[in-house]
């Protein structure tokens, strides 16, 4: 197989950099749809908090960390320095995406 | 009454690339990261620019690229020896995979003013 970018997409949010990181590595595309626009203060915020929340995670790989298990923490002390990175923690903490799979349309 | 926003300021000053969102980096993390470089086997090599040419496609060259260099003090002087000669410009280390014949790691370490 040629080369391919991992693509992630849908519903993904600051939350879940940690293991984007970990699982996709560097070679790839993360689509971050409502988790831009849905920041509370406009898609400008929350592509800067997206952007935040990414580099301090690869930078704690880099550093040796293991960053599926310190997520937590090093989202949180990446905050300290970006206001937009902790409205964003602050607004999809409690949101998750649980929904069973559809595979016919639920209409009568 | 006085409209009072609750909307903060987001990030608007110019960044330079990889960890440019983050707070300057402080040299044992620098270190980190030159160590990541050489621990996955990438070339070390170093480049400069005059911060007016920053978004130029190239930046110039520091000496020629570390081939297998594996000594991280190396690479710690001569990225101040490449500061030291160009203090306005700014000085990126790049680590390049030859595997994939493209940059694993790039990052500014010294930004001109």
């Amino acid at each position: 197989m040629g080369g391919v970018f991992a693509v992630a997409s849908g519903g993904i949010h600051v939350w879940h950099m940690p293991a984007l990181v970990s699982i996709f590595g560097d070679d790839s595309v993360l689509q971050f749809g409502g988790g831009t626009h849905g920041h509370p203060w406009g898609s400008a915020a929350g592509a800067a908090a997206n952007r935040v929340a990414l580099e301090a995670c690869v930078k704690a790989r880099n550093a040796g960390r293991e960053i599926e298990r310190e997520g937590r923490d090093i989202l949180l002390e990446a905050a300290k320095h970006s206001p937009e990175l902790a409205i964003a923690l602050e607004t999809w903490k409690e949101i998750k995406f649980e929904f069973d799979t559809v595979d016919k349309l639920d209409v009568n | 009454m006085p409209f009072k926003s609750t909307v903060g300021d987001y990030q608007t000053v110019a960044t330079l690339e990889t960890f440019g969102f983050l707070p300057p980096m402080t040299q044992d993390e620098i270190y980190d990261q030159i160590a990541y470089i050489i621990a996955q086997g990438w070339s070390p090599l170093i480049e400069h620019v005059h911060p007016s040419r920053s978004m130029a496609t190239y930046w110039s060259y520091w000496k020629l690229p570390f081939f297998g260099e594996k000594d991280l003090n190396v690479i710690v002087s001569e990225l101040e020896a490449c500061h030291r000669a160009y203090p306005d410009h700014h000085v990126r280390l790049v680590g390049y995979d030859a595997y994939t014949q493209s940059q694993g790691s790039c990052f500014v370490v010294f930004e001109g003013r």
